[in-house]
């Protein structure tokens, strides 16, 4: 039976849900904020919220300090990169998984998420050491491979749910309609499989974005990403703080753009199965 | 042509058995139906017709030829599914054209066959369509008219009504019995409905744990069932097998008898029993007889103008002639 809903509880249900939606948005919307404040007023006692005057004076100090393509264009080959060489790897093995399974696929799957639970700091001196040793340090490609290979699992994970989904019937349909490996999955498996390729590309562009335990302890000048960017204007005394916003601001907005252009798309990668 | 013949073909999944040696000859042009009840091992035998699944041993000949190791696509069969199998991503047409586009005909042929297919099977109007927006009845329709454009050599059916409601079942059923008709061409179907293998079939073939327990036509075998499973298994509703002290009257283990076969009468007969449930379809009535002293539930098909209500007294007599005898290896005794 269809639940009740009286008006005022409609109300009252959406004044909470934008209540809850304000407060997880609310530290981004602050840095915001700070960001076209004078350091002055960034660290204001008490703190002052729209009523101040606006300045772009932050993003032109940053901006004359640092190079900020230069970060940008880092972070979008490191994520893209990595995305795209993870889809490379993890499309043949999620076929597989889903397709041809064997006894022993659910465990292959379990390891390999349970590689995520591994504090990353616990390899770091090894990679570390690897990377010197391979002149690989501050390089892209290092970063390139070493995301890749940690968001590995998420992507296998992901397309093999999307691809489980694909009823194997079809697929043997095409064969008996003359399609040869190759025909199958250009003209059957992936055009059904794109909409969980694309939001699994998406999400691991997001990730890879996001990652700052490698970035910043891989990196120093060559290969440092917008991570680094915001880093770079970190202090220990905490002072310069609306700086600090306009450097955060700018490093977070593509991929907050980005993301809201696509949040229909990510929303049904992430729950795609859980109903049917 | 169409000629399909398995030479001792097993299969074996892991340590599991399902297909012991086998032998079977399905000729050009025929309508063969294998039934059986679920597992056993039907959809197996039409998989590994198909292709679609590797013989464990043996061999299987298409028109002649050893088939046994060419993959399916180029077997020459086409295969209508259960669930459609349809694309999803692509319309009707392009459903219809996909094993034609595979095969490399030119576009005017291709377009040719779509027309007169989608004609055949009253698609015109969908073809710009995509699988998701057609009926269930239409996405059968479509699924047959990619098969029949291909002009095959045998189509293959995988319970292709199964997911219809009843009233569509039997118009489909008639749509495919037409094309057989029509076409001429070699038809496996598979499906555990004896009703379909009765309606439809120019030949059964029943099986059980992947034996085939009698190959024959629907009338063979309902009239002279090689041994008790299929006689229990054709017809509707099921023989009724009575054993003990009363088949042995009859010098059989076991002793059959269709419901259709059984007199009835409120005064006297062989059996007396009690009125279950009744069943009135209307032209018939099944009842269903208790205590008997037989077997746990005696069925008798009467004509559906006689009244009788739960719970009477009745009298049944087995017309004997038409009775069907038993040993206790299960086999036909003549």
């Amino acid at each position: 039976m269809a639940r009740a809903v009286t008006q005022q509880r409609k109300l009252i249900n959406t004044a909470i849900a934008w209540g809850i939606g304000l407060l997880i948005f609310f530290p981004i919307l602050w840095t915001i904020l700070t960001s076209f404040k004078t350091e002055a007023t960034a660290i204001a006692d008490p703190p002052v919220f729209l009523n101040f005057d606006w300045t772009l004076e932050n993003y032109t100090a940053v901006m004359e300090r640092s190079n900020y393509a230069k970060f940008l264009w880092n972070s979008i080959i490191i994520a893209g990169g990595s995305t795209l060489l993870g889809i490379l790897v993890a499309v043949p093995a999620a076929w597989s998984m889903a397709f041809v399974p064997s006894k022993r696929t659910k465990d292959i799957l379990l390891w390999m998420l349970s590689t995520k639970m591994l504090p990353a700091v616990g390899v770091l001196y090894p990679i570390y050491l690897i990377c010197i040793k391979f002149g690989l340090l501050d390089s892209r490609l290092a970063l390139v491979v070493i995301l890749m290979l940690m968001n590995l699992p998420i992507i296998v994970w992901m397309l093999y749910t999307y691809f489980r989904e694909i009823p194997g019937e079809i697929l043997e349909a095409a064969r008996m309609d003359g399609a040869s490996l190759k025909e199958e999955i250009l003209y059957i498996l992936t055009p059904m499989a794109v909409p969980g390729i694309a939001s699994t590309l998406l999400l691991n562009f997001i990730l890879a974005w996001n990652e700052a335990f490698w970035t910043l302890n891989l990196t120093a000048v060559n290969a440092a990403p917008l991570t680094a960017f915001i880093a770079s204007y970190s202090s220990p005394e905490g002072l310069f703080f609306a700086k600090l916003s306009a450097a955060s601001t700018m490093a977070i907005a593509p991929i907050l753009i980005l993301g809201w252009f696509s949040q229909k798309q990510l929303v049904s990668g992430l729950t795609f199965g859980a109903v049917k | 042509m169409g000629q399909i013949k398995l030479n001792q073909v097993t299969k074996s999944f892991g340590d599991v058995n399902v297909i012991p040696p086998l032998d079977l000859t399905i000729e050009d042009g025929e309508f063969t139906v294998f039934v059986g009840p679920s597992g056993c091992g039907k959809s197996t035998l039409l998989r590994l017709i198909a292709g679609l699944e590797d013989i464990s041993s043996g061999q299987i000949q298409i028109d002649g030829q050893d088939a046994t190791n060419v993959p399916p696509a180029k077997r020459g069969l086409a295969m209508v599914f259960q669930s459609y199998a349809l694309y999803p991503h692509m319309s009707v047409r392009k459903n219809i054209a996909f094993p034609m586009k595979m095969a490399g005909i030119d576009e005017a042929e291709q377009n040719r066959r779509i027309e007169s297919a989608a004609k055949a099977l009253n698609l015109t109007d969908y073809l710009d369509r995509r699988p998701g927006q057609l009926s269930g009845g239409q996405r059968q329709r479509v699924a047959i008219g990619r098969a029949i454009v291909r002009e095959p050599a045998a189509f293959l059916f995988d319970e292709p009504l199964s997911n219809l409601d009843a009233a569509l079942r039997v118009g489909m059923r008639l749509e495919i019995s037409e094309l057989h008709k029509r076409l001429k061409t070699t038809m496996i179907y598979v499906t555990h409905d004896q009703v379909e293998a009765m309606t439809m079939a120019d030949k059964i073939v029943v099986l059980r744990a992947g034996n085939i327990e009698q190959v024959g036509s629907p009338l063979d075998l309902y009239h002279n069932p090689r041994n008790e499973f299929v006689a229990g298994f054709i017809g509707s509703p099921k023989m009724n097998l009575v054993t003990g002290a009363e088949a042995q009257k009859h010098g059989a283990t076991t002793v059959g008898i269709r419901p259709e076969h059984i007199d009835v009468s409120t005064t006297e007969g062989t059996w007396k029993g009690r009125v279950g449930v009744a069943e009135h379809l209307g032209s018939d009535t099944f009842l269903h007889i208790h205590d008997t002293g037989l077997a746990d539930l005696v069925t008798v098909r009467i004509n559906g103008d006689i009244q009788v209500s739960h719970g009477d007294d009745i009298y049944l007599t087995p017309q004997l002639d038409k009775l069907h005898k038993f040993g206790a290896d299960g086999l036909r005794i003549n």
